[in-house]
């Protein structure tokens, strides 16, 4: 029996050979922005270690490798696992939730660590 | 029907389609890797909670640049280099596994095969890398290996806290163990694209499920790489 209620979406995604030069040219370009940021990071760790720069200048840092490493992984998950161009809903579904949770996580466990560590340097 | 309210195809799913625009095995993957990005997330915010909570009186939590200062065949400190270059070798191989996919949508079957070949050497060489970096962190600050009391173990280590070794241990060996299992599922799949399994099928979606979890891998990586070795 034939059955109707299968939808083939993997054909979808077939493209010519022009589009693929296009899409090609997007890969490369995601390639060099990756290795440029990777460079930027190890350049920034080797010249400005923690034990050499201020507070404020190692917050500062910090801040900015978070930010560098959200950059990459929006690159990574948008353009080579094709999140960017999948339909909307499956985008939503998959990153809100995620991006929530971790947050709340990453939030309520470096509160609750600070506490713990100034607990022990209390009572220690 | 009576009593109910006929649905309004305009605005409501009627069925049939899928409401994501997206097959099975695809929305399989993402929530496969959802779930062990959750993982990851755990693993990492709970080494942030371990720092943060790390008492003045136990050993201050060491910098990646103080560790992880060498490279293969020479003494000269290098500091973060060579993960560097681990990272390097993986966001490569995921650019070849990105490229085989687009090959796959072409139905280029040679270009599929190169490209899927690529990946898995990319992903051998970062876990014999993965290999010399255990094996030098192992040793500690005297290079040798076979003098276990100074090496770094779960009990203790030369760097710092005991939970920095043990984090290393853990994080950077559930990473591997995925790098692993990914670069046997990319030879299996090599091998059905070289047997035209998947030409025959109509379709190299199996080369993009196996492509979205390499991807998955490198993302992982990047996190690691911040949050383990630079900050």
């Amino acid at each position: 029996m034939e059955r109707d209620d299968i939808v083939e979406y993997s054909l979808d995604y077939h493209h010519s050979e022009e589009e693929g030069v296009q899409v090609r040219k997007k890969i490369w370009k995601v390639t060099a922005i990756l290795s440029i940021v990777t460079i930027i990071e190890v350049a920034v760790g080797i010249f400005f270690p923690k034990a050499s720069v201020g507070e404020w200048a190692w917050f500062m840092i910090k801040l900015g490798y978070i930010i560098l490493t959200v950059v990459k992984a929006g690159y990574i998950v948008m353009i080579f696992m094709h999140l960017g161009d999948e339909h909307k809903t499956l985008r939503q579904m998959i990153l809100y939730p995620y991006i929530l949770f971790i947050l709340y996580l990453v939030f309520i466990l470096y509160t609750e660590g600070t506490y713990v560590g100034e607990g022990w340097n209390t009572f220690h | 029907m009576a009593g109910a309210a006929e649905i309004d195809s305009a605005t409501a799913w009627g069925g049939k389609t899928s409401p994501f625009k997206v097959s099975y095995g695809k929305m399989m993957m993402w929530f496969f890797l959802i779930s062990d990005g959750l993982t990851f997330g755990g693993l990492l915010a709970a080494l942030g909670f371990a720092k943060f909570a790390n008492p003045e009186s136990a050993a201050t939590w060491p910098m990646g640049e103080e560790v992880f200062t060498h490279i293969p065949f020479t003494h000269a400190p290098a500091p973060l280099i060579y993960v560097a270059f681990m990272t390097f070798i993986l966001i490569v191989s995921s650019v070849t596994m990105v490229l085989a996919v687009e090959a796959g949508h072409r139905m280029d079957k040679k270009g599929v095969i190169k490209w899927l070949a690529f990946t898995v050497v990319g992903g051998l060489v970062f876990l014999l890398s993965q290999v010399w970096e255990w094996s030098t962190f192992i040793a500690g600050p005297d290079g040798d290996l076979s003098t276990w009391y100074d090496n770094a173990t779960l009990q203790h280590n030369p760097y710092g806290p005991t939970l920095y070794a043990n984090f290393f241990f853990f994080i950077t060996g559930f990473h591997g163990f995925h790098v692993f299992t990914g670069v046997l599922f990319n030879i299996l799949v090599l091998r059905q694209v070289i047997r035209g399994v998947y030409h025959k099928r109509g379709h190299y979606e199996m080369v993009e499920k196996v492509g979205l979890y390499w991807h998955f891998v490198d993302l992982v990586w990047v996190f690691v790489f911040t949050f383990y070795y630079l900050v």
